[in-house]
């Protein structure tokens, strides 16, 4: 107990001083731009951000983004284990190509895929499409957040097909015989077999996915900054805006301060939800 | 177990040809990976298995005795031969039109789905109607002793009733053939007693094919009407077990059955003073056996021919009862009182023996112990083919 004093002391520090912070932010009149304005604001802070045009805008694109990248990671990832756990020749090399994108850090691919795929004058995509006689599209201008997905589910994927992949190689190659010799097809195997095996491993990836896609903000500030408009704002470059931009710190921290209480909702949700099935397959 | 309630797996009147399993030159070989060699795991198997009949595959790890089974359930696609169950080739067919269950190793319930539906899940993919899957369901586990724990998941279960799920699954499907895969091998000693005996009674009541694949020789002699010994992808002999026991047809069949194993000596063949005699073992001092009656006419035409002599440990003898040759004295390396009887392991100067002896003696390491070779026991094989040669023991009534 006494031992465990210092770790626990540092945690609690960790957490609490920079959360605290946030929360006398949030509850000031704090803006740069003002700094004559100063005392108390109450709930004034929050009050203007919920006032705040963009506010809806990106809890909307949050909960868009995060959606569908979960949607897309799950489900191609699991499309790519069921497909790699197949032998071919050169499959580990395979396995590894799959993953490497997992090991590009956020910043790199969001301009690899800017620059290099998605630009409408030099990207491969524009290419692509003008070989087949098609107009090139400005894929950031103009469907913002369908090219953001793209780009964060392709960083993303690796690590659901790396999941699912493991958590499959572990399924009991007997389970599958017997249920071939009870006459069930390849998708009736699929469905009953792998899919109720695979559901902890999906449960993992969603948590652990869900955590990390809430705070995206490396590949919105190098693609679209947000825009055009509001429409790749989420929470995230929200609090970036409002703080570093706006140079309002008090609803900037607001803003923060909505984040952690959605993410903990979440949270709390997931790792219930995770648990009950630890204990189910236990 | 409860009486049998359930229609017979025989059809009525006509012949029972259904669950006759014939397999000819069955051979699988598996491609080699980066440069490897082919493994050839089964090569050229052919039986003919009885309908009704309980059919036991045993053989060390390795001897293809798995592949086999599995090539007959369709897990695996064979490289040659045909399979047919009930006089149709089945090769190319897949598993569930095969009219076969099969029981794993690892029990290899669905983890996820309560008993229930562990048993109901084939039922339902052959489209069922709900009503009587529920009956044969019910049924089934009432047979099995499994009503009480139908709503539980397998992790909830003790590995008996997983077990008995698992048998539950395969009955439910109403097989033409049962094909077990070493299904006892994850149970505890005492379970797995129980557990035999319960197939059996199963086999006697459903009068079913089964096809049971093992690697403990105590199960295949307990269970089998049969037993096919495998070793090296190829068959060793098809026999029942007391013919097994009695006449080995080669030398690894002799030294597989039976435990301890026949003792297995290496020599030669010799005639001498117009007799033969069996001169083998090691050192300056080897052993001499005159080879008398059956066996010196069929050893005849062994004559200076390298040869093996086995002998089963229980057939030797502290004293003599009818013609026997005395074994030059021993020492005791390892003593094994088991109550009943006592395995001694023993070393003398030409080599070494084991001997199963009545167990009202204590014997120490280190003693010295003199021991009978009863005449009338002795088995020949052939060196070189490992094929016997002939045996005295053979055709004698059980004692």
């Amino acid at each position: 107990m006494l031992l465990q004093l210092p770790a626990v002391g540092v945690l609690l520090f960790w957490m609490v001083v920079p959360l605290g912070l946030a929360v006398y932010f949030s509850l000031v009149r704090y803006s740069l731009l003002n700094p004559d304005l100063r005392g108390f604001a109450g709930f004034e802070n929050y009050q203007y951000l919920w006032e705040d045009p963009s506010f809806l805008p990106a809890v909307i694109n949050t909960i868009v983004l995060v959606g569908s990248v979960l949607a897309v990671t799950v489900g191609g990832g699991t499309a790519m284990a069921v497909l790699f756990e197949r032998r071919f020749p050169g499959r580990n090399v395979a396995v590894l190509l799959a993953i490497a994108p997992f090991f590009v850090m956020p910043t790199v691919s969001a301009l690899v895929w800017k620059n290099m795929i998605l630009h409408p004058v030099y990207g491969v995509a524009a290419r692509a499409l003008s070989l087949v006689g098609l107009a090139p599209i400005d894929w950031l201008g103009g469907c913002p957040m369908l090219s953001l997905i793209m780009i964060v589910s392709w960083e993303w994927l690796p690590f659901a097909f790396l999941v699912l992949y493991t958590s499959l190689k572990s399924l009991d190659p007997e389970q599958r015989e017997a249920a071939r010799i009870d006459g069930a097809g390849g998708a009736q195997v699929f469905l009953h077999v792998i899919l109720p095996h695979l559901r902890r491993a999906i449960g993992v990836v969603v948590l652990v996915e869900t955590i990390f896609l809430l705070s995206i903000f490396a590949e919105i500030y190098t693609t679209t900054s947000g825009g055009p408009g509001h429409s790749t704002t989420n929470l995230a470059f929200l609090v970036y805006s409002l703080g570093l931009l706006q140079f309002d710190v008090g609803i900037g921290s607001a803003g923060g301060i909505l984040a952690v209480i959605l993410a903990n909702i979440v949270a709390f949700f997931l790792v219930r939800m995770l648990a009950t099935s630890l204990k189910q397959g236990a | 177990m409860q009486a049998p309630d359930r229609p017979s797996a025989l059809p009525a009147g006509g012949a029972p040809a259904k669950g006759a399993v014939r397999l000819r030159g069955l051979a699988k070989t598996y491609p080699g990976e980066r440069g490897h060699a082919p493994t050839v795991a089964v090569k050229g198997v052919d039986l003919e298995i009885e309908p009704g009949e309980f059919m036991v595959l045993v053989g060390p790890s390795g001897c293809g005795k798995s592949t086999t089974l599995r090539m007959v359930a369709g897990l695996e696609e064979p490289s040659a031969g045909s399979i047919e169950i009930g006089g149709r080739d089945v090769v190319g067919l897949e598993p569930k039109e095969r009219g076969i269950a099969m029981v794993f190793q690892n029990y290899a319930l669905y983890p996820h789905m309560s008993v229930f539906n562990n048993l109901a899940f084939g039922l339902k993919l052959a489209k069922r109607k709900s009503e009587e899957i529920r009956e044969t369901v019910t049924r089934t586990a009432g047979v099995l002793g499994l009503e009480a724990v139908l709503h539980r998941k397998p992790n909830a279960l003790s590995g008996g009733q997983r077990q008995r799920v698992a048998l539950g699954r395969a009955i439910v499907r109403d097989p033409a053939v049962f094909l077990f895969d070493e299904p006892l091998s994850n149970l505890d000693a005492k379970m797995r007693v129980q557990m035999r005996a319960e197939i059996s009674q199963l086999h006697a009541r459903l009068r079913s094919t089964m096809i049971y694949v093992t690697h403990d020789q105590v199960e295949a002699m307990t269970m089998g009407d049969r037993i096919c010994v495998m070793n090296e992808g190829a068959i060793m002999q098809v026999a029942d077990p007391l013919t097994l026991y009695r006449e080995p047809a080669n030398v690894f069949v002799a030294g597989f059955i039976g435990s301890p194993p026949m003792n297995l000596v290496s020599g030669t063949i010799q005639g001498r003073a117009a007799a033969l005699h069996f001169v083998g073992g090691q050192g300056p001092e080897p052993l001499d056996i005159p080879l008398e009656g059956t066996l010196a006419e069929i050893a005849r035409g062994h004559q200076g021919r390298p040869a093996v002599l086995g002998i089963r440990p229980e057939h030797l003898v502290l004293t003599p009862a009818g013609a026997c040759h005395l074994l030059p004295p021993m020492t005791v390396e390892l003593a094994e009182p088991t109550g009943a009887e006592s395995i001694l392991y023993l070393r003398g100067a030409w080599g070494g023996l084991s001997a199963r002896i009545a167990g009202d003696r204590l014997h120490k390491t280190g003693d010295n112990v003199s021991l009978h070779l009863p005449l009338d026991r002795i088995h020949l094989f052939d060196a070189e083919t490992g094929l016997a040669i002939g045996r005295t023991s053979a055709g004698r009534a059980p004692d």
